[in-house]
């Protein structure tokens, strides 16, 4: 009951904040310290979020939907890779290098490149999640898998367990921690990788909504979208911490 | 005849020599502690019967049969409970039975009625963070004894305990001791302790590790409650200490 309250009243403090600088922000708007084509109010960038609604959610949909694709061939490939990299250490050594090299070239760099070769569709933008989110799901695994305790694997041995055993009982769930910790910070990056990708060419989706209302210099609109894209990956991110509890309830009753 | 039987078993490391022509025997039913000082090839000699290591030179037989470097055949508690986090005291404790090969279900089921000789009535569904370190090595123990309930090497099994739960601990294990029979040898750097619970104990003294003494504890189970506080006890424990004076006076 006490955690509870010190639980709302610390989640007080934050939202405290953050209507000050709202405030501040209407204030200084108000006061027309700032031209209003630079710096809409906070109400505006309201009212242009309501009006354009329904086109906001249309692109969601679609960036939304690139995300998830991505997210979801991004943890696979991240996953299938740190198991392999395991299992045969020459594997690691080969590849773990290269897979740092990929992840040193810049998205926006790459993102015009993709769209060169796979066309203004889906596959490009599918293809750059992938490449930015399999990265954080391979080290946080790998680093899972090795950190295994080393008398656990001896027990397993001794019980004249397989290596396959040892993975499955021991490792995976060992690291099952790194896992979403990684998988947090790969949601996020694949709504960020999302709109990229399509700023640099698209038909539809967040990003290209947001180059269309910067070229109309629609300066409330851009703020609305860049609102949403906040709020969609704080909510990804709230999902992975729910089916985090969901996957481990060991770590709950602590 | 002898279940387990270790011959003349030398290991060393790098060069270095830990353990030295180390031979030993376990009877059935019996509780043969193993002890010496921290650091002094004790859990080695674990490793090697266990089939984790395997030795420079000597064998390793349980029932006639060789099974030197050959895991899976005894069980084995190692220093600490490693039960695993993720998992409920029940699904720790089959986990062994999930290794050979059996349905969780059926694992599951077979488990069931030791968890009251064990004490562990009522844990089932817990997770081990949830239990006290006395009911954790309980459960280990259980999971150990869930994989062989012929022959188990303990290393240091009550250790980590705190001297109350470790008293109660060893009332519990042997009163455990009279219902199964197992075939126990157990590490420990506690005269009281070997006393207290084995019917014969291996001095394992020197470096590297020799065993320099074979102690036959007669006092007869179940052991009165207060036997370590009898004359008995006593010269058990002047004898032991006499030896191990004796290996460190005379300079290994």
């Amino acid at each position: 009951m006490r955690k509870k309250f010190q639980n709302i009243t610390s989640k007080l403090w934050a939202a405290a904040a953050l209507g000050l600088i709202l405030i501040l922000w209407q204030a200084v708007s108000m006061a027309g310290l700032v031209p209003n084509y630079m710096l809409p109010s906070p109400v505006e960038v309201l009212q242009a979020f309501v009006s354009e609604f329904p086109l906001l959610m249309e692109n969601s949909r679609v960036t939304l939907t690139e995300a998830a694709l991505g997210l979801l061939c991004g943890v696979l490939v991240g996953f299938v890779m740190a198991v392999l990299m395991d299992r045969f250490d020459r594997l690691y050594k080969a590849f773990y290098p290269l897979i740092v090299v990929t992840q040193t070239v810049p998205t926006v760099a790459i993102a015009p490149l993709l769209v060169l070769w796979f066309g203004y569709e889906m596959l490009p933008k599918v293809i750059l999640i992938v490449i930015v989110t399999f990265f954080p799901v391979t080290v946080g695994l790998l680093d899972g898998f090795k950190s295994a305790d080393k008398d656990m694997l001896n027990l397993m041995r001794s019980m004249g367990a397989s290596e396959f055993q040892i993975f499955r009982c021991i490792k995976l769930p060992g690291s099952m921690g790194q896992f979403f910790a990684s998988l947090r910070i790969s949601a996020s990056y694949s709504v960020v990788g999302a709109v990229i990708s399509e700023w640099l060419g698209g038909f539809n989706g967040l990003g290209v909504y947001m180059t269309r209302v910067k070229k109309a210099f629609a300066f409330d609109k851009m703020f609305a979208v860049i609102f949403l894209i906040s709020v969609i990956s704080l909510l990804l991110m709230k999902l992975v911490d729910l089916l985090q509890k969901k996957c481990m309830p060991w770590e709950n009753k602590k | 005849m002898a279940e387990l039987k270790v011959e003349q078993v030398s290991k060393s490391f790098d060069g270095v020599p830990v353990l030295e022509n180390i031979s030993l025997q376990l009877h059935e039913k019996e509780l043969v502690a193993l002890l010496g000082v921290s650091g002094g090839g004790k859990t080695t000699l674990f490793n090697v019967i266990s089939g984790l290591l395997l030795p420079d030179e000597g064998k390793v037989f349980l029932d006639g049969e060789e099974i030197t470097g050959k895991p899976g055949k005894v069980s084995y508690m190692l220093q600490k409970d490693l039960l695993l986090p993720y998992r409920t005291i029940e699904d720790n404790v089959a986990l062994p039975l999930l290794i050979k090969g059996e349905k969780k279900k059926a694992a599951r089921e077979k488990i069931q009625p030791f968890f009251q000789e064990f004490g562990l009535e009522g844990t089932q569904k817990q997770y081990p963070a949830q239990l006290s370190g006395g009911m954790r090595q309980r459960a280990a123990l259980l999971r150990t004894y869930m994989f062989s309930q012929k022959i188990a090497l303990l290393d240091e099994p009550f250790s980590a305990l705190d001297t109350l739960t470790k008293s109660a601990m060893h009332k519990w294990y042997l009163k455990v001791m009279e219902q199964i029979h197992l075939s126990t040898i157990f590490i420990t750097h506690d005269i009281d302790e070997a006393i207290l619970l084995a019917d014969r104990i291996y001095l394992l003294t020197g470096k590297p590790g020799k065993i320099t003494e074979e102690i036959l504890i007669t006092e007869p189970k179940p052991r009165r409650e207060d036997f370590n506080l009898t004359e008995n006890f006593l010269e058990y424990k002047r004898q032991i200490m006499e030896k191990i004076g004796e290996v460190q006076e005379t300079g290994r």
